[in-house]
């Protein structure tokens, strides 16, 4: 029998003795999308940095499993390394280290091998194509200085590079206009194609999912899951709202 | 039967290596007239020297160690041995210096740096030079680099008794004084006027000696429209003696000429640093420092420059790293002396494992300074909640004509920062390591690439085990 890629067992979490998540559930084979949604405030952000293991995010009770393995009490850079993989919603600046480098010390750090320079500037060429990215940014300091939608294509290229087995994106489409979502959305894309990725989107519309299929779909409200249901779901929220689940 | 445990000093990095000491000649502890005239007279000082050296020391006696900056108590003057002359003479070819000084300089990679296409290597070893290589190129464009022992008595010998602790008199302050009296090798360097020296020369210092401090005195003057970069850079070896260093450095900037002066100091974690620089510009002239302080228990350095002709610009580079044990007290002095002069200062200080990291700095527009600016940033990154940063800007402005500004910014390391670097693989060191390099790089990248190398691998250094 298969294992799920990843199992969250009566996840609950908290911040500065603060719950914020109430036991959440939510299963997630290889090769699936899910996407999250949920009101503004309910806990989507705070699932997405508890599974990827941010410390401010203290895990109370329950159990995060990758590939069968507890992860529950591993370090984000241990998680990192066993396939996860999180788009950040608000990408950090960080000086000091050119976009090239920190791809090549992420390449580096999932392997044994030296990673061949060529080898490494062809593949990132070849996605920031896909991205519609500037070369010049791979010089520029990781994010500094980048735009939001620059940001968030840089999240989208790291992806595509690291090529993780579970990618979490958080509202990787907010901010962006449409053009360059679409342009996220190709990228995001070539990542299942290529990758054989698995995907778990939190996200408010339905722009970004155009080119995927969605398996799952997951409602959280005040902390809980509230509602479960296929990709149908998505385009059902979008015009009536979270009114329902509010109860 | 009792057994003793010995437990042997760690092994830090690759500048704590020590070598077997083997003196040719050192003098008596602690400071007397006799010392001072027996040091002279192993120099074969000029006598205007020895009578410079005398008169010093009987300044240095009359002034007091300065009470307004960090504690010096460990600093016993009375068992510092003044000077060690390494057993070699001076060498121009690589293959006639004694191995186990080779060695020293292998691992700190001086032949590699030469290799590197740098031009004239000057390191110094102890308190003498034992390896001095000019590149001919330097040479035929007339531009001298020498150590101040063979300057004092050649061809330039007239010009160095007119700058010669000119700029920074022995009544500055004691330890000025000290230098004053003991100083002991160091670099001079002259460039002709119009000349642009195309690669840096670089000096390299070491104190490898138990209770040895190191005076060495730099004297570089760049005439008329010349352009010179000159590194500098410090490594000791660990020592369970105190250890001083009172160098001096003297940088004379002419008419429009332009010097950039780096400095990399990673002294031994019980070093006294009490170093003092100053630059004198003339008109439209430019003094850059590029200065990163990462060694010695404690620091005094505040690098000066007097902007003494119209249109002469002072900048200022710097960032200091205070670890476990490590009072550095660092900045910069500026003082403009002329019409339409500027001086730009931008500062980094790095504080971990409970050092303390003060910059200090003082800005002074005279009358005369018309139209002046001043620009002062300063910013602190403290890594842990048991470190300490301290901003003492001071500034005297005397004319209602100038434009000056500050800035100081005091922060931690960002915990989301670290998040999202570890959420892409880093481990949380290596997070941290990165977060603070990536602070220092207004100093790393005005370095010469292979220093910034170095400076990055050292703050690293520093870094390992900061989680705990």
């Amino acid at each position: 029998m298969a294992e799920n890629l990843l199992k969250v067992e009566n996840l609950t979490v908290k911040v500065d003795e603060k719950e914020i998540l109430h036991g959440i559930n939510m299963e997630v084979n290889a090769g699936e999308t899910h996407v999250i949604m949920g009101p503004n405030g309910a806990g989507k952000s705070t699932l997405g940095l508890a599974i990827m293991g941010n410390p401010k995010y203290t895990v109370s009770e329950g159990k995060i499993s990758l590939d069968g393995e507890d992860i529950t009490e591993e370090p984000a850079n241990e998680r990192a390394k066993k396939g996860l993989f999180l788009s950040f919603q608000a990408p950090i600046e960080v000086p000091g280290i050119t976009l090239s480098e920190f791809l090549r010390n992420a390449l580096q750090q999932r392997s044994d091998k030296r990673i061949k320079f060529w080898d490494f500037k062809k593949e990132v060429e070849e996605n920031m194509e896909l991205l519609d990215m500037d070369e010049k940014y791979l010089q520029r300091d990781l994010n500094v200085g980048f735009s939001g939608g620059e940001k968030k294509k840089a999240e989208v290229l790291q992806l595509l590079m690291i090529k993780p087995k579970l990618a979490i994106l958080d509202e990787t489409d907010s901010g962006l206009d449409v053009d360059a979502v679409k342009t996220v959305s190709k990228g995001i894309s070539e990542y299942m194609k290529k990758c054989g990725g698995t995907l778990l989107i939190i996200t408010h519309n339905t722009r970004i999912l155009e080119s995927l299929s969605v398996d799952k779909t997951h409602i959280i409200v005040k902390g809980k899951l509230a509602a479960e249901g296929d990709g149908s779901m998505v385009q059902k929220i979008i015009e009536n709202g979270f009114a329902e689940f509010e109860k | 039967m009792k057994e003793k445990t010995k437990v042997s000093d760690i092994d830090r990095n690759i500048y704590d290596i020590k070598d077997e000491e083997k003196d040719a000649y050192r003098i008596e502890e602690g400071l007397t007239r006799e010392i001072v005239e027996k040091l002279s007279k192993e120099k074969n000082d000029p006598d205007w020297m020895r009578e410079f050296r005398l008169k010093a020391l009987d300044i240095y006696n009359e002034l007091q160690v300065p009470e307004w900056g960090p504690s010096i108590e460990g600093l016993n003057m009375d068992e510092i041995v003044t000077y060690v002359r390494p057993n070699t003479k001076m060498s121009a070819k690589w293959s006639e210096v004694p191995d186990d000084i080779k060695n020293t300089f292998d691992r700190l990679g001086i032949p590699e740096a030469e290799r590197q296409s740098l031009a004239g290597v000057g390191a110094q070893y102890d308190s003498e030079l034992v390896y001095h290589n000019v590149r001919k190129e330097v040479e035929e464009q007339g531009v001298i680099y020498t150590d101040m022992e063979s300057a004092l008595k050649g061809e330039y010998a007239e010009m160095v008794k007119e700058h010669f602790m000119k700029l920074v008199p022995p009544t500055d302050h004691k330890f000025a004084a000290l230098h004053g009296a003991v100083w002991s090798g160091g670099s001079f360097v002259y460039v002709p006027p119009g000349v642009s020296v195309e690669i840096p020369l670089q000096s390299y210092f070491r104190l490898n000696a138990p209770g040895a401090g190191q005076f060495e005195h730099t004297l570089i003057i760049v005439d008329e429209g010349a352009d010179l970069h000159f590194i500098e850079g410090c490594s000791a070896p660990k020592y369970n003696v105190a250890n001083l260093h009172a160098g001096c450095v003297e940088l004379f900037v002419g008419k429009g000429a332009k010097l950039r002066y780096s400095t990399i100091e990673n002294w031994s974690k019980n070093m006294y640093n009490l170093n003092t620089k100053r630059a004198k510009v003339e008109e439209n002239g430019r003094i850059e420092w590029v200065s990163g302080s990462f060694g010695s228990h404690v620091s005094y350095l505040y690098p000066m420059s007097v902007l003494n002709g119209k249109g002469a610009r002072a900048e200022f580079t710097g960032v200091t790293f205070a670890g476990n044990d490590q009072n550095l007290d660092t900045g910069t002095k500026v003082i403009h002396n002329a019409e339409n002069t500027s001086s730009y200062v931008n500062t980094r200080s790095i504080s971990k494992d409970g050092g303390v990291s003060t910059f200090r700095s003082a800005v002074v527009i005279t009358e005369k300074a018309k139209n002046s600016k001043s620009s002062v940033s300063c910013e602190s990154l403290m890594v842990d909640n048991i470190s300490r940063s301290d901003t003492i800007p001071a500034m005297d402005i005397r004319t209602r004509f100038a434009d000056v500004g500050h800035e100081a910014k005091i922060g931690k390391i960002s915990d989301d920062a670290v998040f999202y670097l570890m959420s892409r693989g880093l481990s949380e060191e290596e997070a941290k390591a990165l977060i603070v390099s990536g602070f220092a790089d207004n100093v790393s990248k005005e370095l010469p690439v292979e220093y910034a190398v170095e400076m990055n691998n050292l703050i690293r250094l520093e870094m390992k085990g900061s989680i705990g």
